[in-house]
């Protein structure tokens, strides 16, 4: 959970976002926690779609391959939803673009199948609808973000990502 | 607070040179004329919706319509205005608000006259239609819809809060009010924060709380069926809104997939009907159909019109129930406008390249050749060659296909790259055909919005004739009271 906290650092956008790219290429630091699989082609690839298995009016339910994946190091595409500020240590990625930012329209509201990605460090955000790349350590079960109150039940903490 | 006898009462308040006033008409109701109400609320039911819903599931040869919609088949109409205290133009808070309490209030409040507390609940109560009913006479109440539970027209039957996105603490007010029937989509606010899906911040699970508290819990159309010998029905199908009827019948997209058993409208208010009509005391019943109004501010036409015969296939039901006895007034009443119009037919055969060739104004407009309507009123195609050409007075960058959204609900614009700015969905640009069309709301709307035209309301049965002229909409709340005789002889 050390990567929640991590204490905001101005970066350049340049710097942060070829960090963030030289982090996916290499070895990411992520990866080494889920030894020996450390290589970068190792990674493993989580889709929105396998996210959960049903979605039910009393609940989801997380999917096998979610749970397998619990605690190691994974890849996820999607898109950066428009973020409250312009650099931060957290933002939401979503399976498709939206349409409306939750956070600025009370009316507005989160899709179902969110992760919500807690960066190594505080970076320049990139605009809203932008599809990312984002590789860390899986978590998955209900936390909230005691500076924010949000609420998440899958995340990517120690995360890196880039614009894809 | 309560002033007991009828007349005009002003309240002023002053703090240093400032000064408030505000006047309360205290009325005496009269003895009872009717023991029930069905209080129907078209979200955003403009008239060009009804016009095109007539014409969709009734059908036009030579410029008659080949049958009446439920609604408008109604002795009695009335021209009602719809603003707030804050504007001329409304929310779905606020004047739906107007209805359940009888008092104006200001965009995104609940039974509250708007302060300036920071404390969205600490803003000054005005009593819920429900809650009167409840408290003088043991009535029932049911609230059905086929929004959130949660959203801004059913809670208005329960709600006190300045602001209507307070989902969890309307839970909360709709479990302390207690509807003997609820039915609507999203559950997430129902579910303890650890359950995943939930939108909670604790860990209270509201469809527990319910059943402990005596009521059926149902989550399907199935399940719902099974239900009507049920005293107290707590109904969730859907975590977000109920699918439209155009998704749920025939495209099978948007949340269909996910909750292939939903109900209808239709098959909610038959057990809300059966439910609450136990009450020897009598009941009142909200019934909204909330998605014209949003599939209006999505740009999405057929989707609306598809709901508004839906709307009028539960008045009907409705109507059955009432005819049978003297003793229901049946409501049907918009909450706002949209800034709607039919201009005339789209057809395909037009000669010429751009969507605007393919406009047939006046007598080239013709008739649609929409197929006949099915058993519910409802073509089993809209993609056909000559269609309604149904504008929308007020958008944001957008590209307009002129043709139905088969794969999904509209989404007319997506957040830009500078913040609080919206531009067109660039996937609506790609369709042949297509028109470009620049914004004309500020840059910060995302799609359509609200408009401040009047809106028509119909009703029947004992206390209809009320209805009639102009009226502000807080008389809808005054006339379904004195249809209830809520205060008689309360100036004795």
């Amino acid at each position: 959970m050390a990567a929640h906290g991590s204490p905001a650092r101005l970066t350049t956008r340049r710097r942060a976002l070829l960090g963030a790219a030289a982090a996916v290429l290499s070895a990411p630091a992520a990866a080494v926690l889920s030894a020996p699989a450390a290589l970068a082609l190792d990674l493993a690839t989580l889709q929105f779609d396998q996210l959960y298995k049903s979605f039910g009016v009393r609940g989801y339910e997380f999917s096998d391959t979610l749970l397998g994946l619990k605690g190691k190091a994974v890849v996820m595409r999607g898109y950066m939803a428009p973020p409250l500020k312009p650099e931060s240590h957290f933002f939401v990625l979503t399976g498709q673009p939206l349409a409306l930012c939750p956070f600025c329209q009370s009316d507005a509201d989160w899709p179902a199948d969110i992760v919500v990605i807690y960066l190594r460090r505080a970076s320049p955000l990139v605009g809203g609808g932008e599809p990312v790349t984002v590789s860390g350590q899986l978590e998955v079960g209900s936390w909230t973000d005691p500076q924010t109150g949000f609420v998440s039940q899958i995340r990517i903490v120690d995360a890196t990502f880039r614009r894809s | 607070m309560s002033l007991a006898k009828p007349g005009k009462y002003t309240v002023e308040a002053t703090a240093g040179d400032r000064k408030a006033s505000v006047v309360w008409e205290v009325f005496d109701t009269g003895a009872p004329k009717a023991k029930n109400v069905i209080l129907f609320v078209g979200d955003g039911m403009s008239v060009a919706h009804r016009t095109a819903a007539r014409i969709l599931s009734k059908g036009m040869v030579e410029g008659r319509y080949g049958g009446e919609l439920a609604m408008d088949d109604m002795p009695h109409m009335a021209l009602v205005s719809t603003a707030g205290t804050d504007s001329v133009v409304t929310d779905s808070a606020n004047s739906a608000s107007s209805y359940t309490t009888g008092h104006k209030s200001c965009v995104n409040a609940l039974g509250v006259y708007c302060a300036r507390n920071k404390d969205t609940l600490a803003h000054p109560k005005v009593e819920t239609i429900s809650e009167v009913v409840k408290r003088l006479r043991g009535m029932s109440v049911g609230v059905v819809t086929n929004t959130e539970i949660e959203d801004a027209t059913p809670a208005s039957m329960v709600s006190h809060t300045r602001r209507r996105s307070d989902y969890n603490d309307i839970v909360k007010m709709f479990f302390d009010v207690q509807p003997d029937v609820i039915m609507g989509g999203g559950s997430p606010n129902f579910l303890a924060k650890s359950t995943p899906g939930s939108k909670r911040p604790d860990e209270d699970d509201y469809i527990k709380k319910f059943e402990t508290a005596g009521y059926k819990f149902v989550s399907t159309k199935t399940e719902l069926a099974n239900a009507k010998t049920a005293g107290k029905v707590l109904g969730l199908f859907n975590t977000g809104n109920v699918d439209g009827a155009l998704d749920r019948f025939f495209l099978k997209k948007g949340g269909v997939p996910k909750f292939p058993d939903q109900p209808d409208l239709t098959d909610q208010i038959g057990a809300a009907l059966e439910i609450l009509s136990k009450n020897d005391k009598g009941f009142v019943l909200m019934v909204e159909s909330g998605r014209i109004d949003k599939y209006s501010h999505s740009l999405d036409w057929e989707r609306a019109i598809f709901d508004t015969i839906m709307l009028d296939n539960a008045v009907k039901v409705a109507k059955d129930f009432a005819a049978a006895r003297n003793d229901t007034l049946v409501v049907v009443v918009p909450d706002h406008a949209h800034p709607v119009a039919l201009v005339g037919t789209y057809d395909d055969n037009r000669p010429g390249q751009q969507l605007r060739d393919k406009l047939g104004m006046y007598e080239e407009a013709g008739f649609p050749n929409y197929p006949a309507p099915n058993a519910d009123g409802y073509p089993d195609k809209v993609d056909v060659s000559r269609r309604l050409a149904f504008m929308f007075g007020a958008f944001p960058d957008y590209c307009d296909t002129g043709h139905p959204y088969l794969e999904g609900e509209n989404v007319p614009a997506v957040a830009g790259a500078t913040k609080d700015t919206y531009v067109a969905n660039e996937k609506n640009c790609d369709v042949p055909g297509a028109a470009r069309r620049t914004g004309n709301l500020p840059f910060k709307a995302p799609q359509g919005v609200h408009a401040g035209d009047d809106v028509i309301l119909t009703a029947m049965g004992p206390g209809a004739e009320l209805f009639r002229g102009r009226i502000d909409n807080t008389r809808v709340f005054r006339f379904m009271a004195t249809a209830l005789g809520l205060a008689p002889g309360s100036s004795q």
